[in-house]
C-alpha cells in the first residue's frame, strides 16, 4: 500500500469528481423533467400519448445504459450535422434513458394516490386543475421522494459508464492515473471509497424521508 | 440526416456477422453464468441477514451495503485490474497461465457478487411478506420445521419471488454489457469494434439494442407462463 499516489493526484482525481456531479445533476434535472412528461404520458387516456410514450419507456428500460451512449454518440452527429463532442453526448443520453425510468416512479406515486381522493375532491367541488394541484400531486410527491432520491443515488453511480466513450470523470481519471502510476489496488479501493461514501448518504437520506410521517393527519 | 447512407448489410456481411453472434452468444451465456453465481451468493448472503448472531448479520448487512453503493464499473476494475495485485506472485502467474479467457471470468464472478447484493434483498422481502400466520398455521397443523419449509413457506416464498427475479435477471442481463470495458467481447462490444472497421457502428449498436429488447422479451414470456402455471387461486400476486 502507498497512499502517496493518491495524495500526489488528489487535486486532478476530485477535478473529475466535480466533472461526475455536474453530469448527474444535468441528468437528473433534465431526466426529471422529460420523466415527468413521459410519465403523464403514460396515465393519459389520449391513446396518441399514451403508446408512444410507453413504448418509449419499455425500448429504454430494456436495453443497458452504456448501448445508448454509443448509439447517442453515433446517431447525434448524424443529426445536427457536427459532432457536439463527448460531454453533450453523455448527457443526452443520461436524459434520454433515466427519464425512462423516472416516468415510471411518478406514475406509480401518481397511481398511489387512493381514487377515494378523487372522488372526495370532486364531491367539494374542486376543478380538475385544482385537484391535481391541491390534492393529488402533493400527497403523491410524497410518496415519490423516497424512489426518487434513491434513483438519483443510481444515476450517480451510472456517471462512471461515461468513461466508455472517454470524458474525464471520475473514473476515468483514476484509470488514467492508473495507467501512469500503475498502484491499481490502491486507485480502485480508493474510487470504491469514495462512490461508496456519497451513494451511502444518498442511500441514508431515502431512508430517513421514507421514515418522515406522511401528511398531516392523513393514514395513508 | 444529411450524408449517410445507411448499409445494413454490415450486419450479415462476413466476418462481421459472425462477429455479432458471437457476441450475443457470450452475452447470453455471461449473463446465464452470472446469474447462476449471484443466486447462489445471494441466498447465502440473504440467509446472514436473517441470522440470529448479530456479527453474520452484520457481515450480510455490509456486503449488501458495500456492493449496492459502488458502481459495478467500479467493481469490475477492481477485479480486473487491482485483485490479482493482491495475490501471491505464484498464485498469478497461474492464473494467467490457466484461465485462457481472464476478463470473461472476471466478468463473470463481477457480475455475480453485484447481482447477488440485489437478489439477497429480493430473496429477503419476498421471505418477509410471507405473513406470520402461514408459520403458525403449518406449525400448528403438527408439521416439524423441515416440512413447514419444504410443503408451506418455500413453495409459498418461490411464486412471490418470481417476478422481482425475473426482473433481476434482466438487470443482470444488461449489466453484462459493462464487461466490454475489460474486453469481454459481448453484443455491445462487438457493435462498437465493428465501428472501427467499417464506421457503421450506428446500424450495429440499433441492432444490439434490438437484441437486447428481442432476448428480454423472450425472458419475460416464458418467466410470465412460468407464473400463470404455478399460479394458485386466491393468492394475490403481481397483476397483468
Amino acid at each position: 500500500m502507498d497512499l502517496n499516489v493518491i495524495i500526489d493526484n488528489m487535486a486532478y482525481l476530485f477535478g473529475g469528481l466535480a466533472l461526475t456531479f455536474q453530469i448527474a445533476a444535468l441528468a437528473i434535472g433534465f431526466g426529471l423533467c422529460w420523466g415527468i412528461l413521459l410519465g403523464m404520458g403514460r396515465l393519459s387516456k389520449n391513446r396518441l400519448i399514451y403508446y408512444p410514450s410507453s413504448a418509449y419507456v419499455h425500448f429504454f428500460r430494456g436495453i443497458p445504459l452504456i448501448l445508448v451512449i454509443f448509439w447517442i454518440y453515433f446517431l447525434l452527429p448524424l443529426i445536427i450535422g457536427d459532432s457536439l463532442g463527448e460531454f453533450v453526448a453523455v448527457v443526452v443520453s443520461f436524459t434520454l434513458y433515466e427519464a425512462s425510468y423516472f416516468a415510471e416512479i411518478i406514475r406509480s406515486g401518481i397511481q398511489s394516490v387512493p381514487a377515494g381522493q378523487v372522488n372526495a375532491g370532486l364531491a367539494t367541488g374542486l376543478r380538475p386543475h385544482q385537484l391535481a394541484f391541491h390534492v393529488i400531486l402533493p400527497q403523491a410527491l410524497r410518496n415519490m421522494v423516497p424512489s426518487l432520491v434513491n434513483h438519483a443515488v443510481v444515476i450517480f453511480q451510472d456517471t462512471s459508464l461515461a468513461y466508455v466513450i472517454g470524458l474525464r470523470e471520475f473514473l476515468r481519471r483514476v484509470n488514467l492515473v492508473d495507467a501512469r502510476e500503475a498502484r491499481s489496488v490502491e486507485l480502485y479501493l480508493f474510487a470504491g471509497l469514495v462512490y461508496f461514501i456519497i451513494c451511502s448518504l444518498g442511500t441514508l437520506a431515502s431512508h430517513k424521508l421514507e421514515r418522515r410521517p406522511r401528511t398531516c393527519g392523513s393514514n395513508l | 440526416m444529411l450524408n449517410y447512407t445507411f448499409d445494413w448489410s454490415v450486419l450479415w456481411r462476413q466476418p462481421y456477422g459472425e462477429m455479432m453472434l458471437h457476441g450475443i452468444r457470450t452475452t447470453i451465456t455471461l449473463s446465464l453464468a452470472g446469474w447462476c453465481l449471484a443466486v447462489l451468493v445471494g441466498v447465502i448472503v440473504a440467509g446472514l441477514r436473517g441470522s440470529r448472531n448479530r456479527w453474520l448479520r452484520a457481515l450480510g448487512l455490509a456486503y449488501v451495503l458495500v456492493f449496492r453503493n459502488i458502481p459495478f464499473l467500479v467493481q469490475l476494475f477492481f477485479w480486473y485490474f487491482a485483485a490479482p495485485l493482491i495475490l501471491s506472485t505464484d498464485a498469478r502467474t497461474w492464473l494467467y497461465d490457466n484461465v485462457p479467457d481472464y476478463g470473461y471470468w472476471c466478468g463473470v464472478f463481477g457480475l455475480g457478487v453485484y447481482t447477488a447484493s440485489r437478489v439477497a434483498e429480493q430473496f429477503r422481502s419476498g421471505l418477509r411478506s410471507i405473513p406470520a400466520d402461514q408459520y403458525r398455521a403449518a406449525y400448528s397443523t403438527g408439521l416439524r420445521p423441515n416440512q413447514v419449509y419444504r410443503y408451506v413457506i418455500l413453495p409459498y416464498a418461490f411464486r412471490i419471488i418470481i417476478p422481482s427475479f425475473t426482473t433481476e435477471f434482466l438487470t443482470c442481463f444488461k449489466n453484462s454489457a459493462l464487461t466490454m470495458t475489460i474486453g469481454v467481447m459481448e453484443i455491445t462490444h462487438t457493435a462498437y469494434y465493428i465501428d472501427s472497421f467499417t464506421w457503421h457502428g450506428l446500424e450495429t449498436t440499433t441492432a444490439a439494442s434490438f437484441c437486447y429488447l428481442l432476448i428480454a422479451q423472450i425472458i419475460a414470456l416464458i418467466m410470465w407462463r412460468v407464473e400463470s402455471r404455478t399460479h394458485i387461486a386466491g393468492m394475490i400476486t403481481r397483476g397483468h
